[in-house]
């Protein structure tokens, strides 16, 4: 559900970025996305092909760049990927992690004509 | 001709935090206390907010904030107990977000409040995304729901600034390995306050009521 008010935020922000570059039309959109962020992209394409459809970004192509969670322990300073909710240094056994990539939901930048 | 790539670097959700940072300046105002409260559907969210509230009365001035997809069932509740609640309904929304809060907080007297519970809608993976401006966040994890939980949701156990597990009571009757859960939970958030709390038999709430009033005495 909530997939709607978002897809509506990244139409807002792209279509007033194009209309500053006084942009015929925009063609594709990235978007940057960590894993920690709760989107997901076969829907927002759905929602935003609706949305746009009368607008300078009808028919743009949304481009997914997915973060992965990255954590660095401050004991060790060692980073990594986690793959389960154990976020335990693997290297020095420490739980004290904290969280460098994986937050992140911004458009990145969008490809007008 | 090729596309041209425009940089953008604009935050998807800078609509909602401008608002979430007016909400914020607005409580601050009040000097009104507010917490974020999240969980999935049944933890016992206003269960646990009515017995907090008991026993905070006549110490701490409190109102509710009720978040639901339909019905004021949750804020009716709340007022009973002569508590002031505001209901929202979000008509199948998944979460809170700021700009609902805002209309919430204009129908409340904020000057006869110091501590405001926000009891977001029942979901353990929207409501983390969306900044409401309360100044603390707690998540709740009841013991039948299992201790497997911050394997399937990591982002909110990571998000959050306390965590209160409830209906501890039940420990007997259920296969659930509290030292492992709060195990995962710390390797998540090592900061996170954790709470057991049983509203039934009144186990480990002045712990949690006691942590309430240092959030409210805080300078």
């Amino acid at each position: 559900m909530h997939e709607l008010s978002v897809t509506e935020n990244i139409l807002e922000i792209v279509t007033r970025h194009a209309q500053q570059a006084d942009a015929k039309r925009v063609v594709r959109i990235h978007l940057v996305i960590g894993e920690l962020s709760s989107l997901v992209d076969d829907c927002v394409q759905f929602y935003f092909d609706y949305l746009a459809r009368d607008t300078i970004a009808a028919e743009a192509q949304l481009v997914f760049e997915r973060v992965s969670i990255t954590l660095r322990c401050p004991h060790c300073a060692h980073t990594w990927q986690p793959d389960s909710a154990d976020w335990t240094c693997p290297a020095c056994g420490k739980a004290q992690a904290t969280i460098q990539a994986g937050r992140e939901f911004y458009v990145d930048s969008i490809e007008v004509e | 001709m090729s596309p041209d790539r425009i940089p953008v670097i604009e935050r998807i959700m800078g609509a909602n935090d401008e608002l979430a940072l007016q909400n914020r300046r607005m409580l601050d105002a009040h000097h009104v206390h507010a917490i974020n409260i999240m969980a999935s559907p049944g933890a016992g969210k206003t269960t646990l907010i009515l017995s907090t509230a008991k026993a905070l009365q006549g110490r701490q001035r409190l109102a509710v904030v009720e978040g639901d997809v339909a019905s004021s069932v949750d804020a009716d509740k709340v007022r009973a107990i002569g508590v002031p609640a505001v209901q929202i309904n979000t008509g199948g929304g998944c979460h809170l977000d700021a700009n609902q809060l805002r209309e919430a907080l204009e129908q409340l007297n904020l000057d006869e409040v110091d501590l405001l519970f926000i009891e977001n809608v029942g979901n353990l993976i929207c409501p983390v995304g969306f900044a409401l401006g309360e100044h603390t966040r707690v998540a709740i994890a009841s013991v039948p729901e299992g201790d497997d939980k911050p394997h399937k949701y990591p982002g909110i156990y990571s998000a959050v600034d306390a965590l209160v597990v409830t209906k501890v009571d039940l420990l007997p009757w259920i296969d659930f390995d509290m030292a492992e859960f709060q195990r995962l939970v710390r390797s998540l958030n090592p900061d996170i306050r954790i709470f057991q709390v049983s509203c039934v038999t009144g186990e480990g709430m002045a712990e949690w009521v006691n942590w309430l009033l240092t959030l409210t005495q805080a300078p």
